[in-house]
């Protein structure tokens, strides 16, 4: 079968523009080199709605994230995405970083945005109270949020496949080349093809990579761990806006925010690295988080942190992003170095790499039966006290609390692993239902999940993985 | 919604036995709510002996000694709700619980919390590294050990030398694993002296103390940790650090009560035990609201568990029963050399009263006393204290009946 359409990374911007995709008559296939999707940078970043005052003027950042923060809220309300609108507060230490603010209010009325308010530290104390008594100045911005982004990619994928989308996961591109019809040949690490019209590279930190093998463009992708601190959902209402810290010559700053799940996230710390799949923590990150924290929100709770995690961003040198058809191998449309917008303009992405297809010859004709709502979603969670009783009566199973901690129940872990994108391993029940990111950090539940994903996927307790390859929970039976 | 006199929330030693103690006191309509198919709680997958030496005078497996308390329990027809987890509890004594046939709201005249702990996480210990699989707590390990009949892992490194983490080495090294060390961050052991020679001497697994884990290896699976000895600030000394091959990382470095529900009733927690504050009789800062178990303060054997339900049960049952500790409240309070007093308070004329405690530091030969100003209610020679085993003080009435202000525990090094 030769798709129209493969996008090789099932990051956020990959299984967004499959989605986009999924809107036309066409065959499309989704290709991911791990065990799920949203196990790249996509899992492991702030989760913040931009609100599109930072990007440069005029660059394609600039561009996208105006017009993609309204689109990535209407897909969050179709795809049942937690978010909320809660507004950022970028905060001034003194005279000197004062300036900072100004260039950005400009900056962002250059850009066209809306909702942006300069304030003074003690108006800003007003509406936050744990904020540091040595802001003196801070950037108001109204039209900015918080996603849960890993859940974003999850949900879009899934409405992806509800509407026709097929998705080849453990696919390790290897090889990319053309046959003499100019149809794309990619092959993968352990000898599987596929084959497509158009190729597009969504591979986030390994798509200078995947442009090389394909012939196309050599770009320099610097890769950037960032390192992350979670605070128990305690002290999710410390702040309700996300306050961002001006970057001064010491650094970019970290950012306290809650969460749309309603925890507190502190970090990044922004540090080159050298392979793009070096996401250690580090002890020098974490107590970095940990203090530059206090100079924005000094009451921050450290002893309340239940878990710290790193994500590597492709950045490159000129910052902006690169969205082309390649010029040395038609039908190849490269999507490189999406960091920072890139999770709030995934749609705005979408949408502008379907273009580049259209303009590159593909036919688009639009699907009438096309549902953007997420059809295979299970939505207990949604039912009322009255609802979720009378539902458990005939579904018994959603009665049984496995994870404490975050509330979930037999039920909903069992749906996570037969709905589009079905879970195959630990992680994938964590992302698709929160099992396991409470405050034990599955300590209780654990040897129960263990359990449903042998039930539900037909395998052996001993083949249950953290995440796929030999990431094994156990190693015998006793 | 239904109505019961006592709801006990947790089916493990501790709720069983105050659930008994409150019957048995008068109170005939109480009930248990456990979330496991069964009553037991964390002795179910305890299969070492060593349970009911002081209570029972015997040495029984974590079963066994449950099951002298489900035997009590069923005999006397106390209703269990099993497969049911509590959601909320508040200050009015409502509770909302969720099993399989349903939503439930129970009111209760009193409740006694018996929730247990948990166990701190890899990530609330923030050390650094890959998030690979092989990295467990104790507790997790040894329920899927012991319960499911699973090995965790072929070569292990233990961070944490309390009594859950002695255990596991000795455990793990019977069922074929090699334990590689057991790490300790304090200069000294945090388990039951017995527990260190009868897990760790006999099966000559090595004891690193003053030595922690400062990065674990790995990418999908645990290939090793990076361990480190530390300083008196407990920081790792950069030319120590030293890599251990294994394939798991078990953690048992501290359990926390879970006192989720107690917050959502408003109930006053104690800092230094990470339990509520409670009286004489076990009943915490909300009326008819009691506690008892880990969940109130984290105990090293369970025959004190026991003891201390038993206080919690017979607490309840007065409660509702219209009898109540009241008059001239005096706080307890840790003095010199002791992390903690529990009841924080009491009654004076409340008769004979024992107080339990922990001191902060090991120590050879000491006096612990429990005064009230000047004047001596009680005291006690120990040859030897560790922070690992739970004190006893006992005061008789007429002697607390003298206290005036604060009554202190206290420590003197002889």
């Amino acid at each position: 079968m030769i798709y129209d359409v493969l996008v090789i990374g099932g990051g956020v911007i990959g299984c967004m523009t499959a989605r986009e995709l999924s809107k036309y008559k066409l065959l499309v296939c989704l290709a991911e080199k791990q065990n799920d999707v949203a196990v790249g940078a996509t899992k492991a970043n702030s989760g913040i709605i931009h609100g599109g005052y930072d990007p440069i003027p005029n660059t394609l950042k600039a561009r996208l994230n105006a017009r993609g923060v309204e689109k990535l809220f209407e897909a969050a309300e179709m795809l049942n995405v937690p978010y909320r609108k809660n507004g950022s507060l970028i905060c001034a230490f003194g005279k000197e970083e004062e300036q900072e603010i100004y260039t950005l209010f400009e900056r962002g009325r250059q850009n066209g945005i809306s909702g942006l308010r300069i304030i003074s530290g003690d108006e800003a104390r007003k509406i936050e109270p744990e904020l540091s008594e040595e802001v003196t100045l801070a950037l108001q911005v109204q039209n900015a949020g918080i996603i849960s982004p890993y859940k974003l990619a999850i949900a879009s994928m899934g409405n992806a496949m509800d509407n026709g989308v097929a998705f080849e996961r453990n696919f390790e591109v290897t090889d990319i080349s053309k046959n003499e019809e100019g149809v794309f040949v990619v092959a993968s690490n352990d000898g599987k093809e596929l084959m497509c019209r158009y190729l597009i590279n969504c591979a986030g930190a390994y798509s200078g990579i995947i442009s090389k093998m394909a012939g196309g463009e050599e770009y320099d992708i610097i890769p950037r761990a960032g390192e992350y601190m979670l605070l128990d959902k305690t002290e999710g209402k410390t702040v309700s806006h996300t306050i961002f810290q001006v970057p001064t010559k010491a650094g970019k700053g970290v950012l306290v925010t809650p969460t749309a799940d309603g925890n507190l996230l502190l970090g990044p710390t922004a540090a080159q690295v050298e392979y793009s799949d070096n996401t250690n923590t580090t002890s020098k990150g974490l107590s970095d988080v940990s203090l530059l924290v206090k100079k924005s929100v000094p009451t921050v709770d450290l002893s309340k942190v239940i878990t710290s995690f790193t994500g590597v961003r492709a950045s490159i040198e000129g910052g902006d992003f690169i969205i082309e058809e390649s010029k040395t191998v038609g039908g190849l449309i490269n999507a490189v170095a999406i960091d920072s917008p890139g999770l709030t303009c995934c749609v705005a992405i979408a949408e502008y790499i379907v273009n580049l297809l259209r303009k590159s010859g593909l036919y688009l004709e639009s699907r009438s039966d096309w549902n953007g709502f997420r059809t295979s979603e299970d939505t207990f969670y949604k039912l009322d006290d009255n609802q979720k009783n009378e539902f458990i009566k005939t579904h018994a199973a959603y009665g049984r609390i496995i994870c404490r901690c975050e509330g979930i129940t037999e039920g909903e872990i069992r749906a996570c692993l037969r709905q589009n994108p079905p879970a195959w391993d630990m992680d994938g029940v964590k992302r698709r239902t929160r099992t396991g990111m409470g405050r034990c950090q599955g300590g209780f539940c654990s040897p129960y999940v263990i359990k449903l994903i042998s039930e539900e996927l037909g395998i052996p307790m001993e083949e249950v993985t953290k995440k796929g390859g030999k990431s094994y929970m156990l190693t015998g039976r006793l | 919604m239904t109505e019961h006199d006592i709801v006990v929330i947790g089916g493990g030693p501790a709720g069983m036995a105050a659930a008994v103690a409150a019957f048995d006191r008068g109170v005939k309509d109480v009930v248990i709510i456990d979330r496991e198919n069964t009553l037991g709680g964390i002795l179910n997958q305890c299969i070492h002996n060593g349970f009911g030496l002081h209570k029972l005078g015997q040495e029984l497996t974590g079963p066994e000694y449950a099951s002298v308390y489900t035997d009590m329990v069923k005999e006397r027809g106390i209703k269990v709700y099993t497969e049911t987890t509590v959601t909320n509890l508040n200050k009015e004594k409502i509770l909302t619980a969720t099993n399989k046939n349903g939503l439930l709201t129970i009111k209760a005249n009193s409740v006694i919390l018996a929730m247990g702990c948990r166990e701190r996480s890899r990530g609330a210990l923030n050390i650094s590294g890959t998030r690979p699989a092989g990295i467990y707590s104790a507790g997790t390990a040894q329920r899927l050990i012991n319960c499911e009949g699973y090995s965790v892992g072929k070569k292990v490194v233990i961070l944490g030398s309390g009594d859950i983490g002695l255990i596991m080495a000795r455990r793990l090294t019977l069922q074929g694993a090699k334990v590689e060390a057991v790490c300790e961050i304090l200069p000294y052991s945090g388990g039951l002296i017995r527990n260190i020679v009868q897990c760790l001497e006999d099966y000559d697994i090595p004891l690193y103390l003053s030595t922690t884990v400062c990065e674990i290896h790995g990418k999908d699976r645990v290939t090793g940790v990076t361990v480190a000895k530390v300083d008196e600030n407990r920081q790792p000394i950069e030319n120590t650090k030293r890599f251990i091959e294994c394939d798991t990382l078990l953690l048992s470095c501290g359990l926390i009560p879970e006192n989720e529900l107690s917050l959502s009733a408003g109930i006053e927690l104690d800092r230094a035990t990470g339990g509520a504050v409670v009286d004489g009789m076990r009943q915490t800062s909300v009326e008819g609201i009691f506690a008892c178990g880990n969940v109130l303060q984290v105990h090293d054997l369970v025959d004190y568990v026991s003891d201390e339900a038993e206080i919690a049960g017979v607490g309840a049952a007065d409660y509702v029963l219209g009898n109540t500790e009241k008059n001239q409240v005096i706080k307890a309070v840790a003095g010199c050399g002791i992390r903690y007093v529990i009841p924080q308070r009491v009654s004076k004329d409340r008769g004979d009263t024992s107080f339990y405690f922990r001191v902060k530091a090991p120590c050879g030969r000491v006096r612990l006393s429990a005064k009230s100003g000047d004047v001596v209610l009680a005291s006690v020679i120990r040859q030897k204290v560790a922070p690992g085993e739970m004190e006893k003080i006992s005061i008789k009435g007429d002697m607390l009946s003298k206290a005036y202000g604060d009554l202190v525990v206290e420590m003197e090094v002889l």
